[in-house]
């Protein structure tokens, strides 16, 4: 037996068959497939759902189909939910079944091939078809369109038979569709009828670099041409093309690829409002309140889609009402595009060709093949253009959705975020250059083949799920940006960039950080279970990821009144000492300042000698750690070293951990400031201090900077006039100098601007940011405004942090004298 | 007929907590107590890299490792998709407040 909740099903009952309402799904395509996910992971009994398809095909990757077409990929590798899936959820899948009427006052479908289904909801996901330009000749023989797997397959075929092919249309599509032709052997041209090559998304020097590098390829042009007539030649199929001048091409296929039209005429002949797609409000909603539309075949607020990244987002909305949610609006999506032609490097996004009050920042380098716009307006980016070197794209996608004043990073914006490469990557930035057996992810030992093998095979979007499946960018994080690259070029306009400001705190809450922390403060709330109830928590508990997060949110949003939750906390904090890989901890009795006695060393030796502490070892904080001790012996080696005055380093913690120092003025010929002596007392002031992640200082007696203060959250340099305080560097993961704040001239106000701005961090900062990330979020020149020019607010910061200080107790001597703390640390015998 | 052997009692874990149960010659158990008060045990190992599962945070029916924050389902002992493994459960009774491990051979 075991101590699972009792079953109450030991007595067979009537089975009761409960009636569901019955959700309908026209189309079977990747939007709406998407949109049958999301809501089946927040309410997956909710609905009888049924999916009509007009393809042969379950759901499939269409953004695939170029890779399937150059050979790159089969056919069966782009599939994304197989038969099995739509069986394990229930779903009643129609295959080759296209839907021909929609009867709203009966609120049933009705298909070519003879079935009808009743529906309480009914999601439109009909897609698009391709345009057709209606010219005579259009419909002979050999002419293909580039939309589905029979187009493709159609293509393939006459790719095996055919040596000649046109390519009507050089925009994304058509490109791909040249570029997979050409690679299966065909000599190919493209003609376009505008100037330029995709010039809904290059601006003319971009696509001028495009072109070159596609005809080393072995791709031909034909621009500003445009087609008047298909000809037919004597064995009935396409032999030729004419264009406007009465000039003539030779060719034995022809693929149209000139855009794409929202497939509206079923809803349309169902009396629904279309224009341009069927017209659907901010929550998906047709003019039929039953009936959600979602996908290419949408027009919301005037734009019909047609990148797969704004459908996704769309699809997450749609779920969301349709799980009666009820919460989530869809308010249109900044796109950006990526050619998936493999070997080029190619994005855009935003108004890249700017407006009249726009201005650019252009970088060119043709021999190089290098080329850089972005389109500034007033303070904000709003558009790029990047050809070549693309490292940087998530970066300024990030920057152009969340709107963001770019002001001081004005000078260096185009050189990029330089986030890449600091640690185990060689300073390799491209990823598209680097070979398959290339280690990406230095924590888990994952490389590039395996990223770009499981992205495929397992239709992954999102950066959070190839950290799922790969481990790859799930440790330090230090690689993010490289997987975020090999994403993007493999799944081009499907990636999806991390959402930037608008970030849910993690799977069990659409809420951002920014809205839970508003909440814990304005309702006053103090417990765990309080906000997960206000905030209507999806999961009952929380996970790994929100429960430290609350639980900081609350003790620093609400000092002296919120309580600890020991069960929230990671188990370093919960036992006040770091986890090693064997299960056993390593003690770090605190320092101050780096500076020790000989009292303290004796205590620190005896408990290595009474404990068998395996190894010790000096850190880089200026402290001794003694690694290897037992679970069950911390509290007992605690008492023994408080005995002494020790009391806890924090070193396991998201808090104060250290406060390096030089010898300064006291010892050093050099020395111009008292480093020993401010260190002390800062690391006195803070004591006890949680924060967002580890907090990391230094004091340093002169510029020689002996305590290294440029990376350190807060580093601060003595000088002969004072002290120059600096802040936000970082020495870990990725190495970051810390950016001047001020300089100050007495110890007190070292005292109250480090101390003022370490409380805005606590404050604003998210969960687990270092000051870095922080920093570079919310702006320098707003920190400086907050704790150096405003003297107010700058007295109030530090006043706060001194309230939160209060009384802030040593928690080893806490642990080590109240019985109840420590069941925690023994153990039970069998 | 399986024999049981009395460990402790439900309130020596806390909520959304885990207790270490050694035994002399065989790996350790974890003991688990949900926010509902259901009880589970587990080996103390994680499958992945052998991490003391009790010293993970527990969620619902989970435990995140502390090591490499793989979950694992305390019913069943399954590391969550897409990772692979699974660690053995061990059979708890809960009656009267006490908690009791079954007693056999040390199979497990």
């Amino acid at each position: 037996m075991t101590a699972h909740p009792p079953l109450n099903s030991l007595q067979p009952g009537p089975i009761v068959e409960r009636t569901r309402p019955k959700l309908v799904m026209v189309g079977n395509g990747m939007a709406g497939v998407r949109a049958l996910e999301e809501l089946l992971k927040l309410a997956p009994d909710k609905y009888d759902i049924t999916v009509f398809g007009s393809e042969p095909h379950p759901n499939y990757n269409r953004i695939l189909l170029s890779p399937v077409l150059a050979g790159e990929m089969t056919l069966k590798e782009i599939i994304l939910n197989d038969v099995d899936w739509y069986e394990d959820h229930g779903i009643k899948l129609n295959t080759s079944s296209r839907v021909t009427r929609i009867d709203r006052v009966s609120r049933q479908v009705f298909s070519a091939d003879g079935r009808v289904e009743k529906y309480d909801r009914l999601l439109l996901a009909t897609g698009s078809t391709p345009f057709i330009l209606p010219i005579p000749g259009h419909d002979l023989p050999g002419v293909l369109s580039y939309r589905d797997i029979a187009d493709t397959d159609a293509m393939i075929e006459a790719a095996s038979r055919y040596h000649h092919a046109v390519v009507i249309g050089g925009g994304l599509l058509g490109l791909e569709a040249a570029n997979g032709l050409r690679q299966r052997g065909m000599t190919v041209t493209v003609v376009h009828v505008m100037p330029w090559l995709m010039e809904r998304q290059l601006d003319r020097p971009a696509a001028e670099l495009l072109k070159k590098s596609l005809e080393d390829r072995g791709l031909q042009f034909k621009l500003g041409c445009e087609t008047s007539e298909l000809i037919r030649g004597e064995d009935g199929r396409v032999c030729a093309l004419r264009f406007k001048d009465g000039t003539t091409l030779a060719t034995e296929l022809v693929v149209m690829s000139v855009g794409i039209r929202p497939n509206t005429a079923l809803a349309e002949s169902a009396g629904l409002f279309c224009h341009r797609g069927i017209v659907v409000n901010d929550t998906l909603q047709t003019f039929d309140p039953r009936i959600y539309a979602v996908g290419e075949c949408v027009s919301h607020r005037g734009i019909a889609y047609g990148l797969v990244a704004p459908l996704f987002e769309q699809a997450k909305v749609v779920a969301n009402h349709l799980a009666e949610y009820g919460i989530a609006r869809y308010k249109g999506s900044v796109t950006s595009t990526k050619l998936k032609v493999t070997g080029i490097d190619l994005f855009s996004a935003g108004q890249f060709m700017g407006t009249d009050d726009s201005e650019d920042i252009v970088l060119s380098d043709p021999a190089a093949g290098i080329y850089k716009k972005l389109v500034l307006e007033g303070d904000q980016l709003v558009g790029a253009v990047l050809y070549g070197d693309t490292a940087d794209s998530a970066w300024y996608m990030q920057l152009l959705k969340d709107a963001r004043k770019v002001t001081e990073l004005r000078p260096h914006l185009l050189f990029g975020q330089h986030h890449l490469g600091d640690s185990g990557h060689k300073g390799e930035t491209q990823a598209a250059s680097l070979p398959d057996h290339a280690e990406i992810c230095g924590c888990n030992g994952v490389c590039k083949g395996t990223i770009v093998k499981t992205i495929k095979e397992k239709g992954l979007f999102t950066l959070e799920e190839v950290r799922q499946h790969t481990k790859a960018s799930s440790s330090c994080g230090s690689c993010t940006g490289l997987v975020e690259q090999l994403l993007a070029s493999t799944v081009g306009g499907a990636y999806q960039p991390t959402e930037g400001l608008r970030q849910a705190l993690c799977g069990c809450t659409d809420h951002t950080h920014e809205e839970v922390r508003k909440a814990i403060r304005e309702e006053h709330l103090l417990t765990i279970p309080q906000v997960m109830a206000f905030l209507v928590w999806k999961t009952p508990n929380g996970c790994a990821t929100c429960r430290p997060a609350l639980n900081y949110y609350l003790i620093s949003s609400w000092p002296h009144e919120a309580r600890d939750d020991p069960q929230s906390r990671f188990i370093n904090e919960r036992a006040h000492a770091n986890i090693q890989k064997d299960g056993t901890f390593s003690v770090v009795p605190r320092l101050w300042g780096g500076l020790t006695t000989p009292t303290e060393l004796r205590a620190i030796a005896n408990a290595a000698e009474k404990y068998a502490v395996p190894t010790l070892k000096i850190t880089g904080g200026q402290r001794i750690d003694l690694l290897g001790v037992k679970k069950k012996d911390l509290p007992h080696m605690w008492a023994d070293l408080a005995e002494s005055g020790l009391v806890s380093g924090h070193a396991y913690g998201k808090s104060l951990r250290t406060v390096k120092t030089c010898v300064g003025s006291e010892h050093c010929r050099f020395g111009t400031q008292r480093s020993m002596a401010l260190g002390v007392r800062l690391e006195k002031m803070l004591f006890g201090m949680w924060s967002p992640h580890k907090v990391k200082l230094a004091v340093s007696g002169c510029p020689r900077n002996c305590a290294e203060s440029g990376i350190k959250d807060v580093g601060i340099i003595g000088v002969d006039s004072g002290y120059e305080i600096y802040v936000a560097g970082n020495g870990g993961i990725k190495t970051v100098v810390a950016q001047f704040l001020c300089k100050i001239a007495s110890d007190d106000e070292v005292l109250e601007v480090v101390g003022a701005f370490l409380q805005l961090y606590r404050e604003q900062a998210r969960y687990l940011d270092r000051t870095v990330h922080w920093i570079e979020r919310v702006g320098l020149d707003f920190v400086k405004q907050q704790v150096v020019e405003d003297l107010e607010q700058r007295r109030a910061l530090h006043e706060r942090l001194l309230f939160a200080l209060q009384n802030a107790s040593d928690p080893w001597t806490e642990i080590a004298a109240n019985p109840s703390h420590l069941k925690e640390f023994e153990v039970m015998s069998f | 007929m399986t024999q049981w052997k009395k460990i402790c009692t439900l309130d020596e874990i806390p909520r959304l907590g885990a207790r270490v149960v050694a035994r002399e010659t065989s790996p350790n158990i974890a003991l688990f107590r949900t926010a509902e008060d259901q009880v589970f045990a587990l080996l103390d190992q994680c499958p992945h890299k052998q991490g003391p599962l009790s010293q993970g945070l527990v969620t619902n029916t989970h435990v995140t490792c502390p090591l490499h924050g793989w979950k694992i389902g305390l019913v069943n002992g399954q590391a969550q998709e897409p990772d692979v493994g699974c660690t053995a459960t061990i059979p708890v009774h809960l009656e009267d407040g006490w908690i009791s491990l079954e007693s056999g051979p040390e199979s497990h």
